[in-house]
């Protein structure tokens, strides 16, 4: 009896571990921390970082909208024009887009860095696409899903992360922009309210081990 | 010893599911009426008149899994919930396919393809698109990438944020769950 009770006990513990095993791994970075810089090459052949980024004045920005999307998530496509109107308006502001393609293109060839010249060149992106050649950045962002967005500010503190607004099929119903909401705040040297929303996207493409 | 415990797990498990069948219990029915019912697919609009669906509290396990026709991940995996589906259909297990798709989207692609792949499991569209509003209630452990799948009965919940690397996995979290 006594043995059957261990081994009660230790199944309990097996099925616990299983249970575990099941949840998500929490990484990245959380609301106030500093975001991680990094080398990225860009879709005009150039290596870019953080640090060496200007807003549209040629100024250091005032922070930065770092999205992690992609070409081919049905979800990235549908904010592509969106993300295209937010840099040409909060640029100005001090602001620009930083959009990182973090699939792995041999999982995900319409990913590639081909396609994403292709594009960029094609919908004429007015920001940065940087590709996250061997998927070293979005782990340590703790990105999940294409589109997903981090605001930072001028220390490249984490003051957002989320979606981009409240509507991702129809931009006409649209009520909430998070991201000009929480530029906003941060203008006014407010904590962004949001600072962290959810939505619907694609998951990451990573290859299994 | 690792044998003997699965043995061990195996044999508890048919224990468990005996009992579980002995207290017979129906499966209640929809409580709440789609918005709409396209070609037999209930559509939900507002994640309020679908979240039933995820607080059944009866006998039954329910294996709900979030998806669209859009993301090939969550095609992948498809068939082995049809398979879990086929292989427990005698027991008090539910699949439900709670698809993503756009309201546009719902006629022109999530009816032809339930129709030509002959779903067997239950299929249900829900549109609602205020995600940041639902997306804790499925499960705080959501960050919005699909697929993810919900298991649960009245006793205990599981959550798997990611696909499945194969049938084996679905199944183990199902009986993981101890229906």
């Amino acid at each position: 009896m006594k043995r059957i009770f261990g081994f009660s006990l230790a199944l309990a513990a097996l099925a616990a571990v299983v249970i575990a095993a099941t949840a998500p791994a929490v990484g990245g970075i959380k609301i106030g921390d500093k975001a991680p810089d990094f080398k990225l090459k860009g879709v005009d052949g150039k290596t870019y970082s953080l640090a060496d980024i200007k807003d549209a004045n040629g100024k250091t920005p005032k922070g930065y909208i770092v999205t992690f999307t992609c070409n081919t998530c049905p979800f990235a496509v549908l904010y592509e024009d969106r993300i295209i109107a937010l840099h040409k308006k909060t640029s100005i502001m001090g602001y620009p887009v930083v959009a990182i393609q973090p699939n792995d293109p041999a999982l995900k060839p319409g990913d590639d860095f081909a396609a994403m010249q292709q594009r960029s060149k094609e919908k004429n992106f007015p920001f940065l696409y940087l590709f996250d050649d061997g998927q070293k950045v979005f782990p340590q962002y703790g990105a999940s899903r294409t589109p997903e967005f981090y605001v930072l500010d001028k220390d490249m503190v984490l003051r957002y992360t989320g979606a981009l607004d409240d509507n991702a099929e129809d931009p006409a119903a649209v009520k909430v922009n998070y991201i000009e909401m929480a530029i906003k705040y941060m203008e006014n040297n407010q904590a962004p309210d949001p600072a962290i929303t959810k939505a619907i996207g694609c998951s990451i493409k990573v290859k299994k081990s | 010893m690792t044998r003997f415990l699965l043995l061990l797990l195996v044999a508890l498990q048919l224990f468990v599911s005996c009992k579980s069948e002995a207290q017979s219990d129906a499966v209640a029915s929809p409580v709440i009426a789609p918005s709409v019912l396209l070609g037999g697919i209930p559509v939900y609009s507002k994640f309020d008149d679908f979240e039933y669906w995820l607080h059944f509290d009866n006998d039954t396990t329910y294996v709900v899994n979030f998806w669209a026709t859009w993301c090939k991940p969550c095609v992948e995996e498809l068939p082995w919930f049809e398979q879990l589906h086929e292989q427990f259909q005698d027991q008090k297990v539910k699949v439900v396919l709670v698809s993503l798709d756009f309201k546009k989207d719902l006629e022109k692609k999530l009816l032809p393809f339930v129709q030509s792949r002959k779903l067997k499991s239950t299929v249900l569209a829900l549109t609602d698109s205020g995600y940041q509003n639902w997306i804790d209630k499925v499960s705080p452990a959501w960050g919005g990438a699909i697929p993810v799948t919900l298991v649960y009965n009245a006793r205990k919940r599981a959550f798997k944020d990611d696909q499945f690397s194969d049938y084996e996995e679905l199944e183990r979290m199902l009986k993981d769950l101890g229906r």
